[in-house]
């Protein structure tokens, strides 16, 4: 990696009749981003202010949007929180331990990218939901929304601590098994330290994901007002019903989350990297 | 030795639980009622519609995506220029933006009754509630994949071989057909693996912008949604097989490309 740096220098200049090249290639990249993705956002955020702050305020004020909100955070903390300790498990038993079907499982972890969402949240509804052969019907709970969003976050974690993990020295640990540390204290004081930049990665881009999720809580959830309305459903209803200013204005707040978690995860990278040398 | 299995049978077991039967028993709700219902279900004129638009929509987002996807992770790569490190961040947007957002923003910007979409309306084109804007929504969704992907690859191949090539005479663009293109081919079968994966899977920006009209702008998820809303349920879980399958099969795909030294 460290030699990226050197390589990764302009050529272009070297090279004949790159610069004009250089000019058209980072022209058409600008131009295609704005197009698909900064124009419609700025829209978005346009829509929201159309008639001042006070506006856009006093749309956050309904106090719909304001549970719908809460809830959201709530159970993306919740999400987060279970994340950390299933993901560093799980990742834990796919590096360290070995069984027979291992690597079923590790590609197995990255199915509920490759599942469409809505289908996600259907099969967690076909046994978990009503006529569940479980006799267990969690459909239209909050139960029901964290469930969906654990199934839909679960390979962030685990592929954030995997490699971590993987290229981890085991010399540390066995000085701290010999020094009399306990299994626990070992990877309390020792694994945990080294994985948290991984951890914490993983638990941003969880984080993000949940705050943002629809398609897989749509079915599942009810969709009730002040009970299971995340807040992706609620601006979703808030277009069905034409309140296009109330559904930008939470869009917004959605917005400038995600783009306070990018910069975080940014420092967050940086930090780890420096924490490798 | 015993905390080992413990531990491993946490992990199986949540694994097992909120991944494997589930998915599990949407293969048995939709062969419930045997394999010709299913087959039915799944091969009525929407059903079939809606598959058909879910592959164009995603054959035209892969393909304006793999193009823009090469030339970004050059120009991200290779230059150096302001503003490039925001360009750098703004490209992870559509991966932490609600899909619902995306959906909103395109309702917005080209509605009939915003100036763009009454200006675009003037020349007949229409974007909102039909094809192009479920193609918009797909291509935002699923942009970041292919650059991603091909980043990595770029910065460790290097510039040695692409200068040979050039002070050997090379064009630039005969440089990038020989050298370059043939070095990140992995990178970008990788990368247009979990494009479609995204493109065909996609609901919610989708379902905003499309309108859900069956049988004209409904996609695959959105027929799926639509069925389970109709009390359809041989309808949802044989077109949810459908779209398993078509996951499944991504997964493997995937392990075939994925760079080695990440495993």
């Amino acid at each position: 990696m460290s030699a990226s740096a050197n390589t990764g220098a302009a050529p272009a200049g070297k090279a004949g009749a790159a610069p004009v090249n250089g000019a058209l290639t980072r022209g058409v990249t600008v131009i295609y981003l704005s197009l698909i993705v900064l124009i419609p956002l700025a829209a978005v955020v346009w829509t929201s202010f159309g008639e001042g702050i006070g506006g856009f305020l006093r749309s956050l004020s309904n106090p719909q949007a304001i549970a719908a909100l809460r809830l959201t955070f709530e159970v993306s903390l919740v999400v987060v929180f279970i994340n950390i300790v299933t993901g560093t498990l799980i990742a834990w038993v796919l590096v360290r331990d070995s069984f027979r079907g291992k690597g079923l499982v590790n590609s197995l972890i990255d199915l509920p990218f490759a599942l469409p969402t809505v289908v996600a949240g259907l099969t967690l509804l076909s046994l978990y939901g009503p006529k569940s052969p479980l006799g267990l019907n969690i459909a239209y709970t909050k139960a029901a929304v964290v469930m969906a969003l654990l199934f839909v976050t679960l390979p962030f974690v685990v592929r954030a601590v995997q490699p971590v993990l993987a290229e981890m020295d085991l010399e540390m640990e066995e000085a701290a098994h010999s020094l009399g540390a306990s299994p626990f204290t070992t990877f309390l004081r020792i694994i945990f330290p080294n994985l948290l930049p991984a951890v914490l990665s993983g638990a941003a881009l969880s984080f993000a994901r949940s705050v943002g999720e629809f398609g897989s809580i749509v079915l599942i959830s009810g969709n009730l007002p002040y009970k299971t309305e995340v807040a992706s459903v609620f601006i979703y209803n808030q277009i069905q019903t034409d309140n296009i200013a109330g559904a930008a204005a939470v869009s917004v707040l959605l917005l400038a989350l995600s783009l306070l978690i990018l910069i975080g995860l940014n420092a967050l990278n940086r930090w780890g990297r420096r924490h490798d040398q | 030795m015993i905390s080992r299995l413990g531990l491993r049978f946490v992990a199986l077991g949540y694994l097992a639980l909120l991944l494997v039967f589930p998915v599990a028993m949407v293969f048995a709700r939709a062969f419930q009622d045997g394999v010709v219902a299913a087959w039915q279900a799944v091969t009525t004129p929407e059903a079939l519609h809606a598959l058909w638009l879910t592959i164009l929509v995603a054959a035209i987002a892969v393909t304006a995506n793999t193009v823009f996807g090469i030339i970004c992770a050059i120009v991200l790569v290779r230059h150096r220029f302001r503003g490039r490190n925001l360009l750098d961040a703004v490209l992870d947007l559509p991966l932490a933006i609600s899909p619902v957002v995306v959906g909103l923003s395109l309702l917005i910007l080209y509605s009939l009754t915003s100036p763009v979409g009454a200006w675009l309306a003037q020349y007949g084109v229409r974007i909102v509630f039909s094809t192009p804007g479920i193609v918009l929504a797909t291509i935002f969704v699923s942009l970041p994949f292919v650059v991603r992907e091909v980043m990595p690859v770029l910065r460790e191949i290097g510039t040695e071989q692409e200068q040979a090539a050039s002070t050997l005479g090379a064009s630039p663009f005969q440089i990038f057909r020989m050298i370059t293109l043939p070095a990140i081919r992995q990178g970008v079968a990788y990368g247009v693996v979990l494009t479609t994966a995204r493109a065909i899977g996609e609901f919610g920006a989708v379902s905003v912008v499309s309108g859900k009209i069956s049988g004209v702008t409904e996609t695959m998820t959105v027929f799926v949604a639509d069925r389970f809303q109709n009390f359809d349920l041989v309808g949802c879980y044989a077109a949810s097989v459908v779209l398993a399958v078509i996951a499944i099969g991504t997964l493997l795909l995937t392990n075939l490309f994925e760079p080695r030294e990440d495993r």
